[in-house]
């Protein structure tokens, strides 16, 4: 059985129909065309498929599609504005931060989900925060320096 | 070898930088598409039907149902897929795995597969398929495989590699051995001589993004693969022969790839996806689920190593003797013929000798894990050299020195080396900081070394030069972490440009000749040799074009800092590569460099790593509170990668040492087929990974570069049992350390004590 689901993905009106058993994560990968969101695990262990639901960091292979009716969802396509990228995108290339590169859509959403709530997170404070986002490439290091210095960058931004 | 190869001494200006990659951008906005992000008009989606038995004959399949389900485009088993290995038992192998045949050999083996319009029908079709399964008695466990008394997998498995031939089947599949000198009389001229038995269990590569491919044949016999590979070139090759079709016929497209550690080395669904197209005529997707992943592809070894080494009061080893048993899955592989060689690798031993086992077990095919076989031989070789250092009261670091192989030390697997890196990465450790900061209450340290042989091979590289004077350079090894940022980094090096000018992409291997894998560390090391030669192939043309234009002869034009000078006249303005470039269609046509060759004398690498813990005595919780990696590079192409590299090997190897193992049950059943059960690292178990490193140049290569990506997952197990051991006083010899073994091993400490 097929169900229309209208909601906000990254700040347009989008309309799709998905299966009502379908996963948010397939939804948005298959029927809007959103392939940053990955999968890596399928049974929310591994956090490639990070969005956010009405601002909520969620795994989206844990959300059905349905759920999605009348919500807002941010992937990560829709972290820069235009051009610009995002200070976490722009970190994450810097510091090296990703090497595959498949768990770096998660992981910048989740970042982004904590400096938003706390803009000055310790060392192990981030490392806790990111707890739910699997990488195998880096050894999280260059992940949480990346973070670190986006929180610098981003607080004198909004001092300014 | 071309002997325009070797190494000379220069001052780089690009090579050593630390520039954004050039595929950075797509991968941080979601854009850059990896094996399942891929579609194809009017693609079916496949699934797989697995055995649940670890071992069965396969008495029936009937498909009638599943076939009749509407949606339902193909249904194939192993009589889609006959055998046309030709005597290949590589390949044969490969083939039994992709479908298992007259029998299944392991829980998750495929037995059948359907291509349905959605998932939801390949679902419902599955369910239809009806087999009929004789269950056999199983073996899982090392140890148990290789005795006799165990079920065999093969009845016409006769153990290779020893003599006389043995007259009954068994599970060990192949011997062999390696060493020199007399280990018996070395072990007579010891002080000390520490005899043990290691254990380890079976990890997975861990890769996050799950195998997946597209696939299309279609009427004419041809084809087009997309795939996550770590070797496209090698897939179409093994591909085309398991499918009788033509090479040329066969575009393998690598797509990004999300991990694959050596995972990805090896077919596991392509062989079927290309068969359901074939049979539906319509493009087929085919992915795994995590499950799949971790029941179906790759794992490593699980081993049982037994070693002797002894040790004079003086420091001096005697010799060292390893037996060592590496399960390889249901097949035979060469992975304790690797135990065996890189074991002693680290070290200049008069005695050594070592045997290796290859074992069947009812678990899947193993498959390459970054420096496949070497950290389980180096958790038994450092552990015991650790154990002996404290017999004489010597400290660890310093024992390893004296030991440490050098320029002409003839290795334990034969080769005699040319100028490596064990004894300065050791000297490194000794000066290191880390080595004498202070530990806290249950914390100790531990440090070991590593070796891995790093490889060459096929390679084939094209550099186009553009009109506006920017760069192409195409190779044909998958980037699986940075390495295009490393490859356009030599070719403006070599061509005196800005990086910025560069952008290397990777070919299909319709655009390219053939190219190995990106494994044994030889991506950066052999496509960078290639892309140096045709970058200078194209400095030549350059030059022509320049004397052209000028209407001078070539032996009057120079290459320098990008543009051509003319050496015998210096009224002329030099010519930079845009303007040369641009003229290009009145000077000859496009300009261009090509390259292939076999990429010798990888150069060896040696790692040592420092580690401190800190062990709960009431839990068993070990926690790694610092940890440090030095290793030779070689020459550091982009040193953030490098270290990278260095991290993220070590951390796959503090996962393997603390927490990462298949658990299978007593039915041959894997139980924990999942992130949430097999739990690798995440980021609040970790400190930061500290990084140094050594730049001892490989003689081979033009710019001295070495392979970088796998040593660093050799030392961790050892160093930190070594470091459990002296924070808790009890020697591991079972890994993973994991909090009831490590809580066990103190108990019976205690209890031996009392």
């Amino acid at each position: 059985m097929s169900v229309l689901v209208n909601s906000t993905i990254n700040g347009d009106n989008v309309s799709f129909s998905c299966d009502a058993d379908e996963t948010l994560m397939d939804a948005l990968r298959n029927r809007v065309g959103l392939k940053g969101v990955k999968e890596g695990c399928g049974t929310g262990d591994c956090g490639a498929c990070s969005i956010r639901l009405d601002g909520a960091l969620v795994c989206s292979c844990l959300v059905l599609g349905a759920e999605a009716e009348g919500r807002t969802v941010e992937t990560v396509e829709g972290m820069s504005n235009g051009a610009e990228l995002h200070v976490l995108q722009t970190k994450f290339l810097e510091h090296a931060a990703l090497q595959c590169g498949i768990c770096t859509p998660g992981f910048l959403i989740a970042a982004q989900t904590l400096l938003e709530k706390n803009p000055s997170p310790t060392e192990t404070e981030i490392r806790y925060a990111l707890a739910g986002n699997l990488c195998r490439c880096t050894g999280y290091d260059k992940i949480v320096r990346a973070v670190q210095d986006a929180a610098v960058v981003m607080k004198k931004g909004r001092k300014k | 070898m071309n002997k325009e190869t070797k190494f000379t001494e220069r001052t780089f200006k690009s090579v050593g930088t630390r520039p954004v990659r050039p595929d950075g951008v797509d991968k941080v906005t979601g854009r850059a598409r990896y094996g399942a992000d891929y579609d194809m008009p009017g693609q079916l989606i496949g699934l797989m039907l697995r055995s649940p038995h670890a071992h069965a004959t396969i008495k029936k399949i009937d498909t009638s149902a599943a076939e009749q389900l509407p949606g339902v485009k193909a249904v194939v088993t192993s009589k889609d897929l006959p055998d046309l290995t030709d005597g290949d038992t590589d390949l044969k192998c490969i083939l039994e795995n992709s479908m298992a045949r007259k029998k299944a050999f392991y829980d998750g083996h495929a037995v059948a597969a359907v291509a349905a319009v959605d998932m939801p029908t390949a679902k419902a079709a599955l369910k239809l398929i009806n087999v009929e399964y004789k269950i056999h008695k199983h073996v899982t466990d090392v140890d148990k495989a290789a005795d006799p008394k165990a079920p065999v997998l093969h009845k016409d498995c006769f153990t290779k590699g020893v003599e006389p031939a043995p007259v009954k089947p068994s599970n060990i599949a192949a011997s062999s051995e390696f060493g020199h000198g007399d280990v018996g009389k070395g072990f007579d001229d010891a002080d000390f001589v520490v005899e043990r038995n290691f254990r380890t269990e079976q990890t997975h590569q861990g890769y996050i993004e799950p195998h997946a491919c597209v696939a299309s044949v279609s009427p004419d016999g041809s084809g087009e693969l997309w795939v996550c590979t770590q070797g496209h070139f090698v897939f179409r090759q093994q591909c085309a022969q398991l499918l009788g079709m033509d090479m040329a016929k066969l575009r393998v497209t690598s797509s990004e790839i999300g991990g694959g550690f050596g995972g990805k080395t090896h077919l596991w669904l392509e062989p079927v996806a290309l068969a359901l197209s074939r049979k539906a005529n319509l493009p087929v997707k085919l992915t795994m689920t995590r499950e799949d992943v971790f029941r179906a592809s790759g794992p490593t070894s699980a081993t049982s190593i037994d070693i002797k080494i002894g040790i004079k009061n003086d420091g001096t080893i005697t010799a060292g003797e390893a037996t060592l048993r590496y399960t390889s899955g249901p097949w035979k592989g060469s992975w304790a013929m690797l135990g065996a060689m890189t074991a002693f690798a680290c070290y200049d031993l008069e005695n050594v000798k070592t045997t290796g086992l290859e074992i069947l077990v009812n678990r899947p095919k193993t498959t390459a894990y970054r420096a496949p076989s070497a950290p389980m031989a180096a958790f038994a070789v450092e552990s015991v050299i650790d154990e002996l250092a404290g017999k004489i009261g010597r400290d660890p670091v310093a024992v390893r020195i004296q030991n440490a192989a050098k320029e002409g030390t003839q290795s334990s697997y034969g080769p005699v080396y040319g100028p490596i890196g064990i004894g300065p990465t050791l000297e490194a450790a000794a000066k290191h900081p880390h080595m004498s900061a202070p530990l806290g209450e249950n914390q100790g340290r531990g440090m070991a070394c590593g070796f891995w042989f790093n490889f060459g091979g096929q390679s084939c590289t094209h550099i186009n030069i553009d009109i506006d004077g920017t760069v192409t350079l195409t190779v044909g090894t998958i980037d699986v972490g940075g390495a295009r940022a490393s490859l356009s980094l030599v070719v403006a090096e070599e061509l005196g440009i800005n990086y910025e000018q560069v952008k290397t992409v990777i070919g299909d291997t319709g655009n390219l000749g053939y190219n190995e894998m990106t494994d044994g560390s030889r991506g950066t090391f052999a496509s960078s040799m290639s892309a140096i030669m045709s970058a200078r192939k194209a400095i030549e043309e350059l030059k022509q074009r320049a004397a052209m234009m000028w209407d001078v002869s070539v032996d009057e034009v120079s290459w320098e800092d990008g543009h051509a000078r003319a050496t015998g006249n210096s009224n002329l303005p030099p010519l930079s590569i845009a303007e040369i470039a641009a003229g290009a269609g009145k000077t000859g046509g496009p300009i261009a460099g090509h390259t292939e060759l076999n990429a010798d004398g990888a150069g060896v690498s040696f790692a040592t790593h420092i580690c401190d813990v800190e062990v709960d005595p009431e839990t068993g919780l070990t926690r790694v509170i610092r940890y440090t990696v030095i290793q030779d590079a070689g020459k550091a192409v982009h040193p953030t990668y490098v270290e990278g590299q260095f991290q993220g090997g070590a951390t796959q190897g503090i996962g393997w040492a603390l927490n990462e193992e298949y658990i299978y049950g007593d039915d041959g059943r894997l139980q924990n087929p999942g992130f949430l059960d097999y739990r690798i690292p995440v980021c609040s178990d970790l400190p930061m990974i500290d990084t140094q490193i050594l730049e001892i140049p490989n003689p081979n290569h033009p710019y001295g570069i070495r392979g970088v990506g796998e040593t660093s997952i050799v030392p961790p197990l050892a160093a930190i049992a070594n470091a459990v051991s002296n924070a808790s006083g009890v020697r591991m010899t079972h890994v993973p350390m994991s909090p009831p073994r490590i809580l066990a091993a103190i108990e019976e400490a205690e209890t031996t004590t009392a």
